[in-house]
């Protein structure tokens, strides 16, 4: 995979930006292409700190291939390319100094199916702190574990079990352990590809009501198909259309009063 | 030759039957096929099997019991003073007929009451086969006229068929299942007879195994000493050492496959490797023996080892190149089947390739790859010519990979080799060999089973 930066270091923006919410990161004439198929044909946005971005539009607009490109992991799909500018915290995550290994504890990923690996459900929350050496004793990692379940509002239900296979939860309870995984590394920034997609209502509710309060801490982007659910959990909201980024506002002003007719359009059912 | 032409005629009568049935069927509701309760092809099977199946049970009912009528027909006819022996003159005499009947000359003057039996079992003989094909296609041809009339559109034709080809395919397993048990019995028949002579407790648990028994009350040799530990270890030895061999060696190269080679790569790669599997044993005993032993003796000797030119070493090390592609093989597939989910997971956070493939991929294969092996064991267990060629015949009780060991399989080999009297406990000894052995593997299997079915119920 081959990167290039069109755009020269003085163009991206700088720490704190205006507002109470600094700019987490930056997107600057993104374009993917998978092969010759172009995916994504410029997309420009930025990403403030400690808000929950939505991303919506038709299936095959590119918004989980831009999410994707957020944290690299795009890295382990073969004939991608990805060319402009992406930042976090200032910094171009493409560049030499940043290793996509190290990018993605920072920026972490929860995914569209639950996807808890076959181990105990200690071992899950515990496996991302493990490999980077977060805690260095027992006592650390449980604690580590505990304030990770806790905050994904699992801690109650599976406190008594967590020797116990984290495949055996319900599809609700996996996700929230995914989740659970992703905020245990600490990352800065959580990256969600329709994470409710596989759930049923109840669960759903549940997973919004962690993304709200997750907002304190992290800043969080979601992609979701859900138009209710980008109206309830999110401040900014980017409708992508096509590869192209439509627009992007204040969620109010989105659902309200869009600007561009496709927008209109897809808000109201008319396609998509 | 008649029965050679009753089958050529049941299946004329059964390609007849399919169509009469079909276009009945179809004549029967004027060509309007929704109204049929079945499709009319099945009708055409119903017509089809009613004309075949009853001719063939009659024929299968007619070849397993027709000797046995005939003859006892003949006898029925014979003079009491040859029928009135005892089991033992009765066999001599039924044999005796038979081989007049066939034309074998016995090389004594035969009885003329006995020639002229076997030319009466002859004429019966003809004559049976004759009324077997007249009665064979009357019964086709019956039961094709049968099903014709019965052609209905309300006939549930569907329904019937199925009936039967599922009655088939239980036949089928069945069949399968009976030749296991089968070879199960007469092993341990040939066991029973074993074990009558040695005592099981020496055979299973004596260390010293020499089976030549003296022929005659003047030879000279060795009375016989059937202790099957040296065996066994040896056995124990040489699959270890292939194991040890083929486990590491085919996981990693199946890691490289599945996980660092491009699709590329992996294409030509894979099937290169499972050539490996497709060469004879004989043809790797031949690389045991004349390559890998000389080359492992030379080594041991140089390094002021002694070793012997048939080594345990080389043959398991041959066996365990063998078996390579059986673990890499299926490892392969199953880390591949391991979903992308999960590798995305474990990559979301931050984890490396390796640490992924170590810490998720692997786990989540486990059992899949707890069979591959499970079924390489299988195979070194079972594996014959490599430690014939390779590792001699010399049954030492040792742990010493260096020492010439012999395994089981090779002294069954060795044991039924040639012409054997069936009475002596030096043959009936391969019949122990193999029931241990038997045991052994289905074992094997069975706790295998156990494992990959526990880590499923976790893994999953």
């Amino acid at each position: 995979m081959s990167v290039q930066t069109h755009i020269p270091a003085t163009a991206m923006p700088s720490r704190p930006a205006a507002g109470i919410h600094g700019t987490k990161m930056v997107a600057r004439d993104v374009k993917v292409f998978y092969g010759a198929k172009q995916a994504l044909k410029g997309i420009n946005l930025e990403i403030q700190e400690n808000r929950v971005m939505a991303l919506i539009g038709p299936s095959g607009c590119g918004k989980s291939t831009f999410l994707r490109c957020l944290n690299r992991m795009n890295d382990t799909i073969e004939n991608c390319r990805v060319e402009g500018l992406i930042a976090l915290d200032g910094e171009d995550v493409y560049g030499k100094n940043i290793d996509a290994v190290q990018l993605r504890a920072r920026v972490g990923m929860v995914f569209q199916k639950p996807n808890p690996f076959p181990k105990s459900i200690y071992d899950n929350i515990a496996y991302g702190p493990r490999i980077h050496g977060i805690a260095s004793h027992r006592d650390e990692m449980d604690e580590i574990v505990q304030t990770s379940l806790q905050r994904a509002g699992l801690w109650n239900e599976v406190k008594d079990r967590l020797r116990e296979p984290g495949t055996g939860l319900s599809g609700g309870q996996q996700q929230r352990l995914c989740i659970a995984r992703a905020i245990a590394v600490s990352p800065e920034v959580i990256l969600m590809d329709e994470p409710c997609s596989a759930l049923d209502p109840i669960a759903t509710a549940h997973i919004e009501e962690l993304i709200d309060e997750l907002r304190e801490n992290y800043t969080i982007v979601i992609v979701t198909h859900n138009m209710q659910q980008a109206a309830r959990v999110s401040q900014k909201t980017a409708f992508f259309h096509l590869g192209d980024m439509v627009e992007c506002d204040d969620t109010e002003e989105i659902f309200t009063n869009p600007r561009d007719e496709r927008t209109q359009g897809y808000i109201t059912g008319r396609y998509g | 030759m008649q029965l050679t032409v009753l089958l050529i005629i049941l299946a004329l009568l059964t390609v007849i039957g399919y169509q009469m049935g079909r276009s009945r069927a179809v004549a029967s509701v004027g060509g309007r096929i929704v109204e049929l309760h079945s499709v009319p092809s099945y009708h055409g099977f119903y017509v089809a099997l009613w004309a075949g199946l009853p001719a063939l049970l009659l024929f299968a009912f007619w070849g397993a019991s027709e000797g046995w009528l005939v003859m006892q027909m003949v006898l029925s006819g014979l003079p009491d003073r040859l029928v009135n022996g005892d089991a033992q003159s009765l066999g001599l005499l039924r044999a005796d007929i038979l081989n007049l009947a066939h034309g074998v000359t016995t090389g004594r003057e035969p009885d003329p009451e006995v020639v002229a039996a076997a030319e009466r079992y002859v004429r019966l003989h003809a004559l049976g086969d004759w009324s077997l094909l007249v009665i064979g296609c009357c019964v086709a041809i019956g039961g094709l006229l049968y099903a014709r009339r019965r052609i209905d559109p309300d006939l549930r034709a569907r329904n019937r068929v199925e009936r039967t080809v599922n009655i088939a395919l239980v036949i089928c397993s069945l069949v399968a299942i009976l030749t296991t048990i089968g070879i199960v019995l007469s092993l341990l028949f040939e066991a029973i007879r074993f074990f009558a002579v040695v005592n099981p407790l020496d055979f299973l648990f004596g260390t010293h195994w020499s089976p030549q028994m003296a022929m005659r009350a003047d030879q000279v040799g060795s009375s016989g000493s059937f202790g099957a530990i040296p065996l066994f270890a040896g056995t124990l030895l040489i699959t270890g050492i292939a194991m040890a061999v083929a486990v590491p060696v085919g996981l990693m190269a199946a890691i490289f496959m599945s996980e660092y080679a491009s699709p590329g790569l992996r294409t030509w790669l894979k099937p290169i490797l499972e050539v490996l599997a497709g060469i004879p044993t004989v043809v790797y005993g031949f690389f045991a023996a004349l390559t890998m032993a000389p080359f492992v003796r030379d080594v041991g000797n140089s390094l002021g080892l002694s070793v012997s030119s048939e080594s345990a070493l080389a043959a398991g090390f041959v066996m365990g190149v063998m078996i390579i592609p059986f673990v890499s093989s299926l490892s392969d597939d199953v880390i591949n089947a391991v979903p992308q989910s999960l590798r995305d997971g474990s990559y979301g956070l931050g984890a490396t390739k390796s640490e992924t493939i170590r810490l998720v991929v692997l786990p989540a294969a486990l059992p899949g790859i707890v069979a591959a092996i499970m079924l390489a064991v299988s195979r070194a267990i079972g594996e014959t010519m490599i430690v014939t060629m390779a590792a001699g015949l010399t049954a030492n009780l040792t742990a010493n990979p260096l020492d010439a060991v012999t395994t089981v399989t090779t002294q069954i080999a060795t044991l039924l080799v040639g012409d054997q009297e069936f009475d002596s406990p030096k043959t009936l000894s391969a019949f122990g060999l193999g029931l241990v052995l038997f045991v052994v593997t289905l074992t094997l299997n069975m706790v295998a089973l156990r494992v990959v079915q526990k880590y499923r119920e976790k893994y999953d």
